[in-house]
């Protein structure tokens, strides 16, 4: 068993956030897991993507060879766009539709979703809209790991006991909206798959 | 033992603490910052009263570690490739005088440049000052060999240097921790002399340092990290070292390797373990990170004349990063390329955060700047030198730490007047001091604009040597108070701004302009805040 998940979004989005809960979630189900993320200068507002790799056999490359990623799951639409090249053919598109609009030249949002749409096996939510109906702008994120959960082979209930303890410091509540909203997110991708 | 989910760099870090480490020391650079900050946040340094403050430069941390190492204690510095280029000269002389205490020097390249000027490879310096060099390929390497680095260094009497490149550093993955070792007791050096490089005692520690040679490359060939594995297929022989191991093992997971590999991590080269490839096979293959450092070095050792493949016959790369896929073509393998990037998608580079000061002091400096010609802004390393990207373009280099001052210097005495360098707060602490001083002496007509954050911002907000010291620095160094001018940079004191820098353009010695307003990215670390405050800034 591999899973393969190229993370994207625009820095600052905090897709390490989603990174750290699918960790976690992955040490409790006893999986070697190697994640490569991007700090420096690509944070102040660039695009930044996050390699993140599951198995239950040694895994060597910290990168995702092309063409072999199970998941793109990103926070941007215009952002999962960009990692295609990593996407296996089977391979599920899963992406919050709110644009993020810090640069000049953003193609036309409707275009975006055109290509998005294009690719047979995606998932295309707004997570900013879902996490808002919640009361908690914050876990749009989390909104979107819920949203591609169906897709790792890892159980649902992992990623619930992974939230609790990436929370564990800021209190029941924060925990509870948070797998409120990956709850959310879930229900969508099984409507929508 | 436990079991941690870690960046190479935290398990660099947590290596040493677990190895016996008395000190860190260090200057924020991507990709190596996290080595210290890990450091710094670690409860069990606190207790034991581990040195983990940031150093004013990379020269500073590296002579400091060496004072720690005089003194009989396990010391580290760390830093980013081009820092090594700052401290190179107690580095190399390092070397020379040794250690007492175990001393491991960490330099992180950055392959493709993500966040650098250039992607040199640290080996080379290494090589360079003849000492053992350590490449882990995984983040339990990393720990592995920081935690017993000290001990090899201590054996060879010489500073050992580890090095990664960006994707092992900013990589996560599990590590196990080893037993805690205690601190080495202090104790003086045996030898008074040993660390006093006049010409007659240095010249006795260079030979030395030469004879131990036989004794580091001994070392090397009996390390676990460098591992001969048997393959049938000779037509063929594998080198591949650090990360560049596993991008060749991701190709053949599922696939036999027939060839026979040597995996090099510890160097210097081991002949012994490269004669025998080389004689064994028809041809050699190198994959490596970085510049062809184990490549050329095999041109230049062997008898045979075997062909070898790598960076230098164009079967890898010759820059960036590796990647799986690259390895992949060197060996003809099969891949899928994945679907192309639709051609709607646009770049979004890195940008000033929204509110930040330096883009309003950017804003004022072109509109002061305007009635000159264009092409006079030196500029430095930090966030401001996004300020080369539009809307701003303000401006025309970005060399190394503090050279926007030192070139400025340089442009006016060629004629350029007014000459603008723009420097961080940190930078200029880093290295833009001397080079004030040397306009001050000459009295320079250039106009320097320290962009006062708070912060070292970049790298994610580290603490800032130049917090509440920078006007009384530049009075110290000279700089007449009169053309010290300190303002907010903000929208509503605009024209204020453009008026102060038209004067201090004018001007024709040396002015400093500050402008100075704290960091939006560091509004939520509380203990600077306060700090700020009680310094009245």
């Amino acid at each position: 068993m591999k899973t393969d998940i190229v993370l994207a979004g625009v820095g600052g989005q905090g897709i390490l956030s989603i990174a750290a809960t699918i960790g976690m979630a992955a040490l409790e189900n006893d999986l070697y897991l190697k994640q490569a993320e991007v700090h420096g200068m690509s944070q102040r507002g660039g695009a930044v993507q996050s390699h993140m790799r599951l198995s239950d056999k040694e895994i060597f490359s910290d990168l995702i060879p092309k063409g072999s990623a199970d998941i793109i799951l990103s926070v941007e639409p215009m952002e999962s766009l960009r990692y295609l090249p990593y996407l296996s053919p089977g391979g599920w598109l899963v992406t919050n539709t709110r644009a993020y609009r810090n640069i000049s030249g953003y193609p036309d949002e409707q275009e975006v979703l055109g290509e998005i749409r294009k690719y047979k096996k995606y998932i295309a939510l707004d997570a900013n809209d879902i996490a808002s109906d919640i009361g908690s702008n914050r876990s749009s994120n989390i909104v979107m790991l819920g949203a591609a959960s169906p897709f790792f082979q890892i159980p649902f209930e992992s990623f619930k006991e992974g939230l609790r303890k990436i929370f564990a410091r800021k209190g029941d509540k924060v925990i509870d909206v948070n797998i409120q909203a990956l709850e959310a997110g879930r229900a969508f991708a099984d409507k929508n798959m | 033992m436990d079991r941690l989910l870690l960046l190479g760099d935290e398990a660099i870090a947590q290596g040493a603490l677990d190895g016996g480490m008395s000190g860190i020391y260090a200057y924020p650079g991507t990709p190596s910052t996290e080595i210290t900050e890990y450091v710094q946040a670690s409860k069990y340094a606190q207790d034991q009263q581990i040195h983990r403050q940031w150093s004013a430069n990379e020269k500073t941390a590296m002579e400091a570690a060496l004072g720690m190492s005089y003194a009989g204690k396990r010391s580290m510095v760390c830093m980013k490739h081009v820092g090594l280029n700052v401290a190179a000269d107690p580095f190399v002389n390092s070397a020379i005088t040794g250690v007492n205490g175990g001393m491991l020097v960490v330099s992180a390249d950055d392959p493709s440049m993500h966040s650098s000027q250039n992607e040199q490879d640290s080996r080379f310096y290494g090589d360079f000052a003849m000492i053992p060099i350590l490449e882990p390929s995984n983040q339990q390497e990393a720990y592995d060999m920081a935690y017993e680095g000290f001990e090899l260094s201590e054996k060879l009497k010489v500073p050992v240097l580890i090095r990664i490149t960006t994707r092992l550093a900013h990589s996560r993955s599990a590590v196990v921790r080893r037993e805690q070792k205690e601190q080495n007791a202090g104790r003086i050096p045996s030898n008074l002399r040993q660390f006093v490089l006049l010409p007659v005692f240095a010249r006795q520690n260079y030979e030395g340092l030469l004879n131990n040679q036989a004794a580091m490359e001994q070392e090397a060939a009996a390390s676990p990290y460098n591992k001969y594995f048997e393959g049938s297929d000779r037509s063929l022989g594998i080198i591949a070292s650090g990360i560049a191991y596993n991008y060749l093992m991701e190709n053949f997971q599922d696939r036999q390797l027939p060839h026979p590999v040597l995996r090099l991590n510890h160097y210097p080269l081991p002949h012994q373990l490269v004669d025998r490839l080389l004689k064994e096979c028809e041809q050699v293959v190198v994959i490596e990170e970085g510049y062809p450092f184990i490549e050329r070095q095999l041109k230049g050792f062997q008898e045979k004349g075997t062909p070898i493949r790598g960076k230098l016959d164009g079967s890898l790369p010759r820059t960036g990063e590796l990647n799986p896929n690259h390895v992949a073509r060197a060996f003809g393998l099969d891949q899928d390329e994945g679907q192309p990037v639709p051609s709607i998608v646009s770049k979004r580079p890195p940008a000033m955060c929204k509110g930040c000061g330096h883009i309003d002091a950017y804003h004022a400096l072109n509109q002061a700047l305007g009635e000159y010609t264009e092409g006079r802004v030196f500029s430095d390393i930090g966030c401001y030198t996004l300020g080369a990207l539009p809307p701003f373009e303000a401006i025309n280099s970005c060399v190394d730490m503090g050279a926007s001052i030192t070139m400025a210097k340089g442009a006016a005495d060629a004629g350029m007047v007014p000459a603008v360098a723009v420097i961080g707060d940190s930078t200029f602490t880093h290295s833009g001091m001397t080079g004030l001083l040397d306009c001050v002496v000459e009295k320079s007509p250039v106009t320097i604009i320290i962009s006062d954050n708070f912060t070292t911002a970049m790298t994610g907000g580290q603490d800032s040597h130049a917090l509440g010291r920078l006007e009384r620095i530049c009075e110290g160094l000279g700089v007449e108070t009169d053309h010290i001018r300190v303002f907010k940079p903000t929208r509503k004191n605009y024209d204020q701004m453009v008026d102060i820098m038209k004067e201090e353009l004018a001007y024709e010695g040396v002015s400093v302009v500050i402008p100075r307003r704290q960091c939006i990215q560091t509004a939520k670390n509380k203990k600077l805040t306060e700090r700020v405050k009680e310094l009245g800034l």
